[in-house]
């Protein structure tokens, strides 16, 4: 009680600063109007625009195999995702249905690719935390999926491999070999990242109880991916809506009801394990089948409105097509999930402390052009 | 034989015998004083290139490898681009300030290091309240910084001015009382008496076993807040405000903000040995029938070794938050420290000491 009074006797200045659109802990051109009074954060307000390449109009005026290219330069760490929700939705417009190959290849590397974006996100939360190690150890992990990727379909982050109705190049002899590989290789490493970072004193008193966000402000924000499933918001596309072979794997959607950082972090950490478990059920058993389900040259989807939802690394992303016959779209919107946990990061840092906003903004695992498309 | 005591004794008598007294004294100053400056700006630089190297080795990296064999050289490349950099400014900064800022850093760490006991004829001035004096002039320090974040008129640097002021002034009192704890036990605040009484009953941080262990404990958690180094370097959090107090700093006025980080590290290093593990004596007294062989190497490769626990707690630890700072200091350290004194003391009293 002491404390109050003396705090509210004490008038102080509030003022300005410009965070970002270049600042370390932005992880892009993010640019957030602070008002601070000391330490203390009185307003978050989010300045988006600097990168924005209008992605949405373009790809009015491209055919349905370019937009699926765009899409990789939204959410660049789930490259692979975003292409599959086009190609869903692209696929759904012409009702056409793909092999059970490429379901399974799809959901493979889209888990391999989500496990791609944490282990980046890991040592990103530590760099931005002050543990500068932790980037380099998931730099180590991250290269042998990416040296997947590139025996592939020759590229590591922006990958072009899916294409409406099916997959550019059937994968590499030796994809199920190093699939295996690397499994057993982050089997043993995901341990070391909690005794390195999950178990450290100074880490859980940086990350419990900051950022806190209660189910309901995560459902009425519409905060999805760790960021609702850490408030208790069971919001995994994958378990609600299966799509590619996710109906067809066991795994336990990650959920934890305290909504702090540190519920998000443990959830992205389980979310590593559980991706590891649904790769290594189907990477055994991948069926024999076409790559590629035939469509015309030039794709003509019927008159209508076609959405589809993913989950993405970073939460939900729904693509909205809206089609009037012609090859090209009349109007696409794609609902990302970093734009709207954004929005909440407002309202969970009020009062907090300038480090508590990195800490809760490295919890949000922000991917700006995925913001600002 | 002692090989340097001969040459700098050769040395003396020179300049004595070709020169009145007077001149000659002011002649050795100078001379001893620039031999200290050449020698810390190489320990600074050869710091730094440790510094990289253990974090390299830390992060599954190589480090430095490409300017001389095992990177040796690469930090004097880096000094030598620093030095020959432009000093930018902003327009609007408090010009006298801006400019005062960097030498009241750098100059703290290198006064400090004339009463460094490095071995016994090794040290420029041996006075009786040496400790005393290492703990007082490093903390000039602050004001340094203080200034560069108010003169620079950037928010960010303000910030991490203010934070540096609050931590310095609060972990002052951890690093002084431990310090004092230590004092307690040899009854001396001359740094070669607190040595030479290490030699007959064991290092200090035996001879006082419990508080002696406890006092260490404190006095690296506060030693390492004092220089602003990771897990307590809000001051320059890179992840919150970019650079800190010296991000509108460059060339030559960022090279001594940063020298002088690595030398207060050398400084706080060198008090831990000096009170915990005897200074420049050899472990169980392997070297003291050997006459010619330089103490020095002792004394610096303890201090090594103290200064790779403090890297090591920089590569691992995240970064505290502002009040978890000041929480640990003021309801923690601060009051264990006291006790500590006590216990000390009573240890003392009742000469439980080993």
């Amino acid at each position: 009680m002491v404390e109050k009074e003396i705090v509210n006797k004490m008038k102080t200045e509030e003022y300005f600063v410009n965070m970002g659109p270049q600042h370390p802990a932005a992880h892009g051109v993010l640019r957030l109007l602070l008002t601070i009074d000391g330490e203390i954060i009185k307003n978050v307000d989010p300045d988006l625009g600097y990168i924005h390449r209008s992605i949405e109009k373009m790809c009015e005026r491209d055919s349905y195999q370019q937009i699926v290219h765009l899409t990789d330069r939204m959410d660049y760490l789930s490259s692979h995702i975003n292409n599959e929700a086009v190609c869903l939705a692209v696929e759904k417009g012409l009702d056409i249905e793909v092999s059970d190959r490429v379901k399974v290849i799809r959901t493979i590397i889209s888990e391999l690719t989500r496990l791609a974006s944490h282990q980046l996100w890991w040592g990103v939360m530590g760099m931005d935390l002050g543990a500068l190690t932790t980037y380099f150890y998931a730099f180590r992990d991250r290269e042998y999926i990416n040296d997947i990727f590139e025996e592939t379909c020759g590229a590591r982050l922006t990958m072009n491999y899916n294409i409406p109705g099916g997959l550019m190049y059937d994968i590499h002899p030796n994809f199920v070999n190093r699939v295996k590989e690397f499994l057993v290789h982050f089997k043993t490493k995901l341990p070391e990242y909690d005794r390195l970072l999950t178990g450290n004193v100074i880490f859980q008193k940086r990350t419990k109880g900051v950022g806190v966000l209660t189910k309901e402000d995560a459902i009425s924000y519409g905060a999805t991916g760790p960021v609702g499933r850490g408030s208790g918001f069971a919001c995994d596309v994958r378990k609600k809506h299966p799509y590619s072979a996710y109906d067809r794997v066991e795994f336990k959607e990650a959920l934890f009801t305290e909504g702090d950082s540190l519920a998000r972090y443990k959830v992205r950490i389980m979310e590593m394990w559980e991706s590891m478990s649904i790769i290594d059920q189907l990477i055994d058993n991948i069926p024999e089948g076409d790559i590629k389900t035939p469509t015309k040259a030039v794709i003509k989807l019927p008159k209508g409105e076609f959405y589809q939802r993913v989950e993405a690394a970073r939460g939900e992303l729904g693509v909205y097509i809206n089609s009037t016959g012609t090859k090209n779209p009349y109007r696409v919107k794609f609902r990302s999930s970093g734009f709207s946990n954004l929005s909440v990061l407002n309202h969970i840092t009020k009062g907090a402390k300038i480090a508590d906003l990195v800490a809760t903004m490295a919890s949000f695992d922000f991917v700006i052009p995925d913001i600002d498309r | 034989m002692n090989i340097p005591l001969n040459i700098t004794k050769t040395i003396h008598d020179w300049l004595f015998s070709i020169m009145p007294e007077g001149v000659a004294t002011v002649t050795e100053w100078v001379i001893v004083a620039a031999a200290y400056l050449a020698l810390f700006a190489v320990v600074g630089l050869y710091l730094v290139l440790l510094e990289r190297k253990v974090a390299a080795w830390f992060q599954l990296r190589l480090g430095p490898n490409r300017v001389g064999p095992w990177g040796i050289f690469q930090t004097m490349a880096d000094a030598l681009k620093l030095v020959s950099k432009e000093l930018t400014s902003n327009t609007k900064i408090d010009k006298f300030l801006y400019n005062l800022a960097p030498y009241f850093v750098i100059l703290s760490s290198l006064i400090a290091i004339g009463v460094f006991p490095f071995s016994r004829q090794f040290q420029a001035l041996d006075i009786n309240i040496g400790i005393f004096f290492l703990f007082a002039i490093s903390s000039i320090g602050v004001i340094g910084i203080l200034l560069a974040g108010w003169s620079s008129n950037n928010k960010f640097s303000m910030i991490g001015a203010m934070r540096s002021g609050l931590q310095t002034i609060s972990y002052e009192l951890s690093v002084g009382l431990s310090m004092l704890t230590m004092v307690l036990l040899t009854g001396s605040l001359q740094l070669s008496e607190i040595i030479e009484v290490q030699r007959t009953g064991g290092w200090l941080i035996i001879q006082g076993h419990i508080p002696a262990i406890i006092a260490f404990m404190i006095f690296m958690i506060a030693g390492t807040a004092e220089t602003n180094r990771a897990p307590f370097d809000l001051v320059e959090a890179e992840s919150e405000l970019g650079a800190g107090f010296h991000t509108e700093y460059s060339g030559m006025k960022f090279a001594y903000f940063f020298l002088a980080e690595f030398i207060n590290m050398f400084i706080i290093a060198s008090i831990a040995v000096v009170l915990f593990f005897g200074g420049w004596l050899s472990p169980f007294g392997i070297t003291d029938d050997i006459t010619w062989f330089p103490e020095s190497i002792w004394f610096v490769i303890k201090v090594l070794g103290i200064i790779f626990l403090m890297m090591w707690f920089r590569w691992t630890f995240p970064r505290l938050r502002v009040d978890q700072l000041l929480t640990l200091e003021w309801k923690y350290l601060l009051p264990i420290n006291l006790v500590n004194l006590v216990l000390m003391a009573i240890i003392i009293w009742l000469n439980w000491t080993i």
